[in-house]
């Protein structure tokens, strides 16, 4: 097999024999180049960035960077501008050179780079034990070596010393390290001639014998070294330099050096070099004798002062472009990622509209469908998009004082932002790398983004949505059971009365399932957004005064088409019929069971509440959860990254928490009731009396119908109530709630402007609410139902819910149904005993507030319901006494079908 | 620091005699199997108990479990290994252990963390009864290849536009979270290590250097595996790199397998796959989804449909393992099996 020096940045780079020469660029190298220092020691690393880019389109074929600079945490810049370069893709497709004289800069950049990069350099220098060890480090990152002719002696400046050197490294690294030989660079040292000192006179001869002896010799090696040093001796005289390197190189190539480090913008051809001039040069370079007698050095100060003119000016980049008219320019900016001329052709451009806002949906929003043209096209990739969009953000930063001006001008507010929109990935789902890029994309374009990160329950979804008034939800998700997720959402969206766009995105959604799940159960805008360079025109579209309607108008028409070719051919799905789930319900073997009644039935108010006490009982991980903090209370405040944050915010929490119980912010209210009851079917019959001769009410549950494993039942609800006819059994009930204070107190703080207080006391009461309902749980087991008397858990203990019994809720996943807490509210008389209303949509308000039944059978467990078919709804329909369209309005997440017209799928 | 001086896992001399024979075959989709016995967040969490080989983990009920797939090793390992089993017995000479998210970083979504080793060691302990539990019934050897997914962090990208220097995570978190979970894979018995589904190859080269730390430990070197995939119509990985690029950055593992998997199903991946076979000097490993996802996340691609498309890359001469990914059932494995029985392995220039 040809071994040969195989390279990568984003695009590969084989160094084959076709490629005499291969140009490393030296301008991002802080020891080589002034001007790259001090951008890197002021932190301009835009220019920086400018600097490596400028040396790609040179066609510097690698890119050598240095850091090595006293003023500079070197290490910390060399990670810095490694990652920036690795946003930039056209500076990536390159390998990087990563140069420094320190193993610890190296070793940073090696963890930064994905390509297969060349470390420079690593020697001899500190011993064979260290050479060894870095080489074998070299190998695990996946990196080709420089390696200089340096060892324990020093430099090695003679051809003797370099050969010797080179020798013994390759042996070590070959045959003891087993690197490639392929990826080994020797650089045998590039030192100044023409110093006037005779030692240094056979320098340049040196080198390029020693170069031919390495590549003679030691096989598969290549051969490098830092040019600029040849030519140190006439700093300032650019063109006498560059001739010098010229011939240098003209020479040491023909004997076999590849590669080398030289400004790729500044190379002399060595046929167009002075004829004279190029002879002083080769007769230093080569240590000739000049013909016209005299030393070499001499010959070239005498010929050098002829030469020497102002600075060349770097070779011009193709700027033809410049030319277009401007909707072109910008085209063409937005395409390449060009930020230079942006702000001068949107101001043309605006110069040119009738209002700035016409830039942003005219030529800008052309140039983004043409990024999205080729990206779908695949001519371009993800990270070129990214710079687009980047490219964007600059020009509508500078339309957006016009646009604000003009809005004053209208007498309107300005406006900061040209919308909000929240993101999340669903609940359920972890991925985010393409949320977190259409966040990207939209930021750019002048949107405020909220992203609730991943695993976001709808709950949190709507909440934020509401308080943030935000004009759009974005939902992301990768795996399947997303979809579900997302449905849902919709569904909680209409259910309480949102009308803002929804937009669908991740790699299993689609238009179909936009179309046909997701859209009929929302009354909005629900659209599925293809990827990360559509969101642009699309939430554009959305928010747009003058768009929207028809846009939402073609949008309807086309998923009402969609939806119904696929209805077309909808085929069956998987559901047990009612009658069969019903025939594996939980196994509870009632003989022999016994429960206590109740100290009392009928309901009772809890009034005896010690703020401190029910302090004692909350869960503080969700807390954390509601400030986007995640993990684990108390290793949360351990943590190595949320840690300092989350102890901050535990200290605040802690200090309001003891303001709120001595100053007593929160009047704590609960009712708590117990009935008898007997389960009938999936129904739960409550009674009057003890003699359950008279049904008090009824409570209704709904069944798993999924198909389940073998062993697995379809659980529901009543399988954990004694069956009428068996033993007699009870059900309790509960509301609980923080109080109404919260909400005050919160609109106080936030009249002060103080926000951060507002959330906090709510995420406080959120969590005295469920502290509430969990003491209160304790005390039914072991008290007031006290089926449980012994129990003595710790209050930290019960987070893990390690007790008997279960209080599951209505609408949570064992109860979907929300319209069950109407029977537990009336049975409680719960709004006159604790203040909790139910809203239209049967949410609680005051929203610090928790309700639920209590079950005490010990097989009790909590379980989804999952989605149900068209026969048991008719059935649950029927039980409860609600029109078919009604119970599928509340049951509509869980419907496993298209409800209105159409058959059941369900199997018969 | 490593070790090409490390000896061979005795393995590697196995699998490189049968490769040379035929092309070998490697399992197909643990996830959208388990999906289609739809367990419940209680099926996950084993109702609450879940027991590693060491010792209780104590889940918290605020992060639902259900949808950690990884975590059925530890709460429903013999319905994991009946799929194991099932894919050996359809034809599968390779056995992926169900560890794809098992990392640090990966449990972190569901607190997690604390569990890694033992979700590592109990899935490579799984698979190993599966793929003896096969090897048992009609003598032929099956490896398990332990499974290392790509976390769900991106090394090379930043999450974060106004600060493109920024990064989630680095390369020694990731290293770090990967020795853990290379070290519980060897330690419950796999045979290879499969470090699959690479959309950002700095992670992939962590892995790499994670691997390597943790056959020092163990004083010899386990083959590796190396898939990566690719999603975006203009061929490039999700970071950026061309598939020579990709090999480039990764053959310093000296991998036994470099390949694609996963992605836009087998048509897709052909010319990417056949990029790859032209430069790589190791074995190549192709395993495609059945196809596109359809619009509900499902796969429709009939088995015959996968293996008459991944038998093309075997008469083209470009595999020499092949498999399923995302909704390939032990049918798509049985009829893949069959369908590149008839073809030589391709051919490796060396």
């Amino acid at each position: 097999m040809t071994r040969y020096l195989c390279l990568s940045g984003l695009e590969p780079f084989v160094l084959t024999p076709d490629i005499p020469f291969v140009n490393v660029g030296e301008r991002t190298n802080v020891t080589g180049s002034a001007r790259f220092r001090k951008l890197i020691v002021n932190r301009d690393y835009a220019t920086a960035l400018d600097v490596a880019r400028d040396q790609v389109e040179n066609g510097a074929q690698i890119i050598d960077i240095n850091m090595d600079e006293g003023l500079i945490d070197s290490k910390q810049a060399m990670i810095e501008f490694l990652n920036l370069v690795a946003s930039e893709p056209d500076i990536a497709r390159v390998p990087i050179m990563i140069d420094s004289s320190k193993w610890e800069v190296i070793e940073a950049g090696l963890q930064c780079v994905q390509g297969k990069s060349v470390v420079n350099s690593i020697s001899l220098k500190e011993g064979e034990e260290a050479f060894r060890h870095h080489a074998g480090l070299c190998l695990a990152y996946g990196a080709a070596v420089v390696v200089m002719a340096f060892d324990e002696q020093g430099q090695a400046d003679t051809f003797e010393r370099k050969t010797e050197i080179c020798a013994r490294a390759y042996r070590i690294l070959v045959d003891e390290v087993g690197f490639p030989p392929e990826d080994i660079i020797f650089d045998p040292n590039v030192f100044a001639v023409a110093t006037g000192i005779e030692e240094h006179d056979n320098y340049g001869v040196d080198f390029i014998e020693a170069t031919r002896w390495i590549r003679a010799n030691l096989p598969h090696a290549h051969v490098s070294g830092g040019v600029s040093n040849l030519s140190f001796s006439f700093r300032g005289n650019e063109p006498v330099r560059e001739a010098m390197h010229a011939v240098f190189l003209y020479h040491a190539i023909k004997v076999g050096m590849d590669m080398g480090i030289v400004n790729a913008g500044q190379l002399a051809v060595y046929d167009q070099i002075d004829p004279e001039l190029r002879e002083a040069c080769e007769d230093v370079v080569l240590n000739r004798q000049p013909k016209s007698g005299g030393t070499a050095t001499e010959r070239l100060l005498e010929v050098a002062e002829r030469f020497r003119g102002g600075a060349r000016e770097e070779k011009q980049r193709d700027l033809a472009w410049r030319d277009w008219p401007v909707e072109k320019r910008l085209e063409h900016a937005l395409v390449n990622g060009i930020t230079e001329f942006i702000e001068e052709d949107t101001e043309a451009a605006r110069q040119m509209a009738e209002r700035p806002l016409h830039v942003i949906e005219g030529p800008l929003m052309a140039g983004m469908n043409v990024v999205g043209d080729l990206f779908g096209a695949g001519k371009m990739f993800l990270p070129q998009v990214v710079k687009s969009a980047r490219v964007m953000k600059q020009a509508v930063a500078v339309l957006l004082p016009y646009m604000e001006e003009e809005k004053r001008q209208n007498g309107g507010e300005g406006r900061q932002s040209a919308g909000k929109v929240l993101m999340a990935t669903v609940k359920g789902d972890v991925h985010d790398i393409g949320k977190n890029i259409v966040g990207v994309v939209l930021a750019c374009n002048n949107y405020e983004i909220v992203d609730l990160g991943v695993m976001v329950p709808p709950q949190k979804i709507l909440e934020v949505a509401r308080e943030e008034k935000v004009d759009a939800i974005g939902l992301s998700g990768l795996i399947t059971p997303s979809l579900d997720e997302m449905v849902h959402l919709a569904s909680e969206m209409e259910r309480e009365g949102f009308d803002i766009p929804l937009l669908i995105g991740g790699a299993t959604t689609s238009k179909v399932h936009t179309a046909v799940k997701i859209a009929p159960n929302y009354s909005g805008p629900a659209v599925y957004v293809l990827d990360a360079s559509r969101a642009v025109g699309v939430v554009g579209n959305l928010l747009s005064e003058t768009n929207k309607a028809d846009y939402v108008a073609g949008l309807r028409e086309e998923y009402a088409e969609v939806a119904e070719r696929h209805e077309r051919a909808e085929r069956a799905k998987e559901r047990l019929p009612l009658a069969t789930a019903r025939a594996n319900p939980a196994q509870i073997d009632w003989s022999g069971y016994s429960v206590p009644a109740p100290s009392f039935t009928g309901h009772r108010v809890i009034e005896d509440w010690d703020l401190a006490e029910i302090a004692r009982y909350i869960d503080w991980t969700p807390f954390f959860r509601t400030w986007e903090l995640k993990g684990v209370y108390p290793k949360i405040l351990e943590d190595e990254k949320q840690g300092e944050a989350a102890r901050g915010l535990f200290a605040d929490a802690q200090e309001m928490l003891k303001r709120i119980i001595a100053e007593r912010w929160f009047a704590p209210r609960a009712v708590v009731g117990f009935w008898p009851a007997n389960a009938t079917g999936d129904d739960i019959r409550l009674y009057e009396g003890e003699d359950r001769s008279e049904v008090l009410a009824t409570l209704h549950t709904l069944r798993q119908q999924h198909a389940k494993r073998a062993g697995r039942p379809n659980v529901a609800l009543s399988d954990f109530v004694a069956p009428e006819g068996t033993v007699p059994d009870y059900v309790g009930g509960f509301v609980v709630t923080a109080g109404p204070e919260e909400a005050e107190i919160a609109a106080r703080f936030e009249r002060e402007n103080d926000n951060y207080a507002s959330i906090m006391v709510k995420a406080l009461a959120d969590r005295f609410a469920e502290a509430m309902a969990e003491m209160l749980h304790e005390r039914v087991r072991r008290e007031l139902w006290a089926y449980a008397p012994e129990e003595g858990f710790d209050p930290q203990e019960l987070i893990g819910e390690p007790y008997r019994g279960i209080r599951p809720a209505p609408g949570y996943p064992a109860q979907p149904d929300h319209t069950e807490k109407l029977t537990l509210f009336r049975l409680l008389d719960a709004e006159a005993t604790t203040g909790v209303e139910l809203t239209e949509s049967m949410a609680m308000w005051p929203g610090s507030s928790v309700s639920g039944l209590y079950i005490g059978h010990p097989d009790s467990y909590y379980f989804g319901v999952a989605k149900v078919e068209r026969d048991q709804v008719a059935d649950y329909a029927a039980r409860k006494g609600l029109e078919m369209a009604e119970a599928e309005r509340w049951l509509a997440p869980i419907l496993n079908y298209v409800p209105k017209a159409g058959k059941s799928v369900a199997a018969e | 620091m490593l070790h090409f001086s490390l000896p061979e896992d005795p393995c590697l001399a196995e699998l490189r005699a049968l490769a040379a024979e035929r092309i070998l075959i490697l399992d197909g989709a643990m996830g959208t199997m388990i999906q289609t016995l739809h367990m419940t967040e209680e099926d996950f969490t084993g109702n609450g108990h879940i027991h590693g080989p060491g010792c209780r983990h104590h889940y918290h009920p605020d992060h639902p479990q259900k949808g950690n797939n990884d975590l059925l090793v530890l709460t429903q390992p013999q319905a994991v290994e009946d799929i194991q089993f099932t894919f050996a017995m359809a034809g599968a000479d390779i056995l992926e252990t169900n560890t794809f998210s098992s990392t640090s970083i990966a449990q972190a979504d569901y607190g997690l963390e604390a569990a890694v080793h033992d979700l590592n060691v109990a899935g490579a302990q799984v698979a190993r009864r599966a793929a003896d539990r096969a090897q048992a019934e009609d003598g032929r050897r099956r490896f398990v290849a332990g499974a290392v997914g790509p976390t769900n962090r991106t090394a090379s990208i930043s999450p974060d536009v106004n600060d493109p220097g920024y990064r989630a995570t680095s390369f020694d978190e990731l290293r770090q979270a990967y020795g853990a979970q290379i070290d519980g894979l060897i330690e419950g018995g796999s045979d290879l290590i499969l470090i699959e589904t690479i959309f950002d190859t700095l992670n992939a080269k962590a892995a790499i250097f994670a691997a390597y730390e943790s056959f020092a430990k163990v004083g010899r070197r386990l083959p590796i595996m190396i898939s990566g995939t690719i999603t975006d119509a203009s061929g490039r990985t999700l970071s950026g790199q061309t598939p020579t690029a990709f090999w480039h950055s990764v053959s310093h593992a000296r991998p036994f397998t470099v390949g694609l998997n996963c992605a836009l199903g087998a048509a897709a991946m052909r010319p990417h796959l056949a990029e790859l076979a032209g430069v790589a000097n190791c074995l190549i490993c192709a395993y495609p989804n059945a196809g596109l996802p359809n619009a509900f996340g499902q796969y429709d691609e009939t088995p015959d449909q996968t293996a008459a498309q991944v038998a093309d890359f075997a008469r083209e001469g470009l595999v020499n393992v092949v498999g399923g990914c995302c909704g390939t059932t032990p049918d798509h494995i049985r009829a893949i099996a069959e369908a590149v029985a008839p073809f030589d392995p391709r051919k490796v220039s060396a």
